[in-house]
């Protein structure tokens, strides 16, 4: 038992225990954090698997943006934590089942003795950059796709404003097209009347002017 | 001495977990958004796996498509946790129904 293999089954507990926190506990915030810690364990499983660049970015990206993001709305929202425990009792016989059914065949199918391949992995030298070689291929061959990903967040981002954005009522703004297409009669109005009497004539006859 | 196929079933327990817990958060709408990051994960988990033992570095590509992608999925559904939950005041999936599905 080297030390790799220690370290594989410490970070594979600690993530199956998060996750097993996520699905049963009581208070959305907690289930969030537990969520963290199985993304933060993964990174480690990621990192024993050379992926060095993923597991960072899962713990930058996923850990502070998206889980912080789920942590704003759950205590943002006006959550009653025991009224959303009903049902699961009544769902958790056939969902334990299920999910037990999965795991047994998904075992069964991927276990050692049937998958041939992956005995030993390719090594690399100590020099070699995970970081470089992804940043290789995103820029050459998977330039497209990138590109994509990219246009993808900004509609993302997009909606995500589109959609929670309130428009106030008290706004003050201009409307340009309505001010453009005004005319002189909409605003201008020539009323006739008959001409005021002079300043000096009512101060000769002072009780005209008072009455 | 770890395998490939250690790693493939952890991803398949963390994938069930996430099926499962879809399952028994029925209530509460960010609970299942929860459950499907889970299952992305062990997906993730999966795709990386693959490419550490085959000694190819375009399963990474994938993952990292993967995380751009269900990024751009939790913001979205957030957002429309939060439009719904400021029109209906709840967050109970039963309770959205009315377009009668």
């Amino acid at each position: 038992m080297n030390f790799e293999t220690i370290v594989f089954y410490l970070f594979a507990a600690l993530t199956v225990f998060a996750a097993l926190r996520v699905i049963t506990s009581r208070n959305p915030v907690h289930a969030v954090l537990f969520l963290v810690l199985a993304f933060c364990s993964m990174a480690g499983i990621w990192m024993l698997l050379e992926a060095e660049f993923l597991a960072i970015t899962l713990v930058l990206v996923y850990v502070g943006a998206v889980m912080v993001l789920f942590l704003f709305v759950v205590m943002m929202l006006d959550i009653n934590p025991a009224r959303l425990r009903e049902g699961f009792w009544r769902w958790l016989p056939f969902g334990a089942v299920l999910a037990g059914l999965m795991v047994f065949e998904m075992t069964w199918v991927l276990g050692p003795s049937r998958i041939s391949g992956g005995k030993t992995a390719i090594k690399h030298a100590a020099d070699y950059s995970n970081t470089k070689e992804l940043g290789r291929l995103i820029y050459t061959e998977y330039v497209y796709p990138f590109e994509i990903a990219a246009v993808i967040l900004l509609v993302a981002m997009v909606a995500a404003i589109a959609l929670t954005s309130r428009r106030r009522k008290d706004a003050k703004s201009q409307a340009v097209p309505e001010q453009i297409a005004v005319r002189k009669a909409d605003r201008l109005r020539l009323v006739k009347m008959l001409p005021e009497k002079h300043a000096q004539e009512k101060m000769d006859n002072p009780a005209e002017a008072g009455r | 001495m770890i395998v490939l196929s250690d790693f493939l079933i952890l991803g398949a327990v963390i994938f069930c977990m996430g099926v499962a817990g879809i399952l028994f958060k029925r209530k509460n709408i960010i609970n299942m958004l929860m459950a499907i990051e889970l299952m992305l994960l062990a997906v993730n988990t999966n795709f990386v796996a693959f490419s550490h033992y085959r000694g190819d570095p375009a399963g990474q590509i994938f993952v990292f498509f993967i995380l751009v992608v269900a990024a751009a999925e939790a913001a979205i559904g957030l957002a429309i946790v939060v439009l719904l939950f400021r029109n209906r005041r709840t967050i109970d999936v039963a309770d959205w129904d009315e377009l009668k599905g």
